[in-house]
């Protein structure tokens, strides 16, 4: 078994445009897909959500500057997946709900010792 | 639990952010004012997008409904210092929240169980201004209380979400007027408004259950959310008046024979067909209880005498057994409260049982007003019924096709193509 990263991106356009009960649904197809991986023992570590906003330094002046970055790139959070192989991994992170809204997983084989 | 429960999927997170949504708008609405209620709901937005992030990846939390309570406090600290000199916020709190001695403690008494739940029915109190239609007044209840958006609430009411919007965005203007939620004790006029609640959950209620609307899951909805709306008065000392229990009496014996209305292939089912083995008994059982309960004090409100029709059908083994004379009585007792042709009609039916389709048509012939039923699918579908029981399968079968052209939803269509169809089988 090998472990990857899936950074969650975008996926974020319109949500405060939704009324609770779709915000729930969204939450509830969350928790389900999240809650299937970790069931075939796929789910390494649930990960966590990250703040909209947040300081990007670059450079070296190393200039500090404010979020936001671009809606679409935006990482919404990650979490830690353990899979047979890249393609796996892949395959897994199709039932993502974040990809019904838009968004994206970037899923990124963690490097060995 | 409540009586609603009886019609949901027994899961107590279902509809969570829905309600809890509606009883945090209320809470803030007391803290910033009416005036800031756009800013009440933007909190409340942004805590139940937090939520929304947080649980997906952890789970619900033990107790959701506590972790969205103190989301949405700090949120609403973190916006009453920021802007406090910008903004005014609720007069009376006004002074409290400006010292720091007072600043928590106002808060935290604001956020207590017992204050949130007064908000929520001093906000329902709010919504039925007089100076609001009815429509109004039901719209804003399911769209603050109930968390419906602006789309769902057109939905709900087969309008457009532009004329929904308008008539929210409007009727918000006028509560934006108001100094701060209603005042429920020692208030004049809290008796008129409380009929005036009494009468938005029954239409609420009612266009769940005879609405045109065709989406089945959004009637079972708009039912249920009276439901929950008329318990929370039923559980307040002052609300809970007999015409509150029987109002709630009337939901739950309408509501115990919803799973029979629709048949397995999606028809509609009339209450003489209906398999009475389908009711549910638990709503059938409260609905009694609480009937009984309201028979205290000198008033019987419609409410009343609608439960107790409802009672007499829930009781009867069959349809044949129904005591169809003291219905009668009822419905002459209820048209002297509140005329109106549709309760008319009913009272006919309910003669055409007793004594016969043909005394049932003279009935129908007497109806004071009866062109307002031009329009009303059930009026040539009673004829029609009438007609056929009578053997002249052409006349029913005319009035059945006038019904079909009214038909308001697919479900009623088919109901009428199959009542057409038997006029043509036994001809």
């Amino acid at each position: 078994m090998s472990e990857f990263l899936y950074i969650y991106r975008g996926g974020v356009r319109d949500i405060r445009k939704q009324s609770p009960e779709e915000m729930q649904q969204v939450m509830q197809k969350w928790m389900t897909w999240m809650q299937g991986l970790a069931e075939k023992g796929h789910l390494k570590d649930r990960g966590h959500p990250l703040e909209p906003d947040g300081k990007l330094v670059s450079g070296t002046g190393k200039n500090v500057t404010d979020g936001p970055y671009a809606e679409k790139d935006l990482v919404g959070g990650f979490s830690l997946i353990e899979a047979k192989d890249l393609s796996q991994a892949a395959e897994l992170s199709k039932g993502c709900p974040i990809l019904e809204r838009g968004g994206a997983v970037e899923v990124r084989p963690i490097m060995q010792m | 639990m409540g009586p609603a429960a009886n019609l949901s999927s027994g899961d107590p997170v279902e509809h969570l952010f829905r309600h809890e949504s509606g009883r945090l708008v209320a809470a803030l609405t007391r803290v910033f004012g009416f005036h800031n209620l756009a800013l009440a709901e933007d909190v409340v937005q942004d805590a139940l997008c937090r939520a929304l992030e947080v649980w997906k990846h952890h789970g619900m939390p033990d107790n959701p409904s506590a972790w969205l309570l103190t989301t949405a406090k700090n949120h609403a600290v973190d916006v009453l210092r920021r802007e406090r000199t910008a903004r005014t916020f609720a007069p009376e709190l006004t002074r409290l929240l400006e010292s720091e001695w007072t600043f928590r403690p106002t808060i935290e008494a604001a956020f207590g169980v017992h204050a949130i739940q007064d908000d929520e029915l001093r906000m329902m109190f709010s919504c039925v201004d007089p100076r609001l239609t009815e429509e109004a007044q039901v719209a804003l209840i399911l769209h603050i209380l109930c968390g419906f958006s602006v789309n769902e609430v057109s939905n709900a009411f087969l309008c457009s979400a532009a004329a929904a919007e308008k008539r929210i965005t409007r009727a918000k203007k006028v509560l934006a007027t108001a100094p701060n939620l209603f005042e429920l004790a020692g208030t004049q006029d809290f008796r008129s408004r409380l009929t005036a609640v009494h009468r938005a959950l029954y239409l609420l209620f009612n266009e769940g259950y005879h609405g045109a609307n065709s989406k089945t899951a959004v009637r079972v909805e708009l039912c249920r959310e009276a439901m929950r709306l008329a318990t929370l008065l039923h559980e307040h000392p002052l609300a809970a008046t007999p015409a509150t229990l029987a109002l709630l009496a009337l939901m739950c014996l309408h509501a115990a024979r919803m799973p029979a209305r629709v048949d397995e292939s999606g028809s509609l089912s009339l209450l003489p067909d209906q398999d009475r083995s389908q009711w549910n008994k638990q709503l059938i059982a409260q609905g009694q209880k609480l009937l009984e309960d309201s028979a205290t004090g000198d008033e019987v409100s419609e409410y009343h005498i609608e439960a107790a029709i409802a009672w007499c059908h829930a009781s009867a083994p069959t349809a044949r057994e129904t005591n169809w004379a003291q219905i009668i009585a009822l419905y002459d007792t209820l048209l002297t409260i509140r005329p109106s042709p549709v309760i008319a009609l009913n009272r006919a039916i309910a003669i055409a049982q007793h004594a016969g389709p043909e005394a049932g048509l003279t009935a129908i012939q007497t109806i004071a007003g009866s062109e307002r039923l031009s329009t009303y699918p059930f009026y040539p579908m009673a004829l029609g019924e009438l007609e056929l029981q009578c053997g002249r399968h052409g006349i029913a079968c005319r009035h059945f096709t006038t019904a079909l052209q009214l038909a308001r939803n697919p479900t009623e269509q088919r109901f009428m193509e199959s009542r057409i169809n038997a006029c043509r089988c036994r001809r």
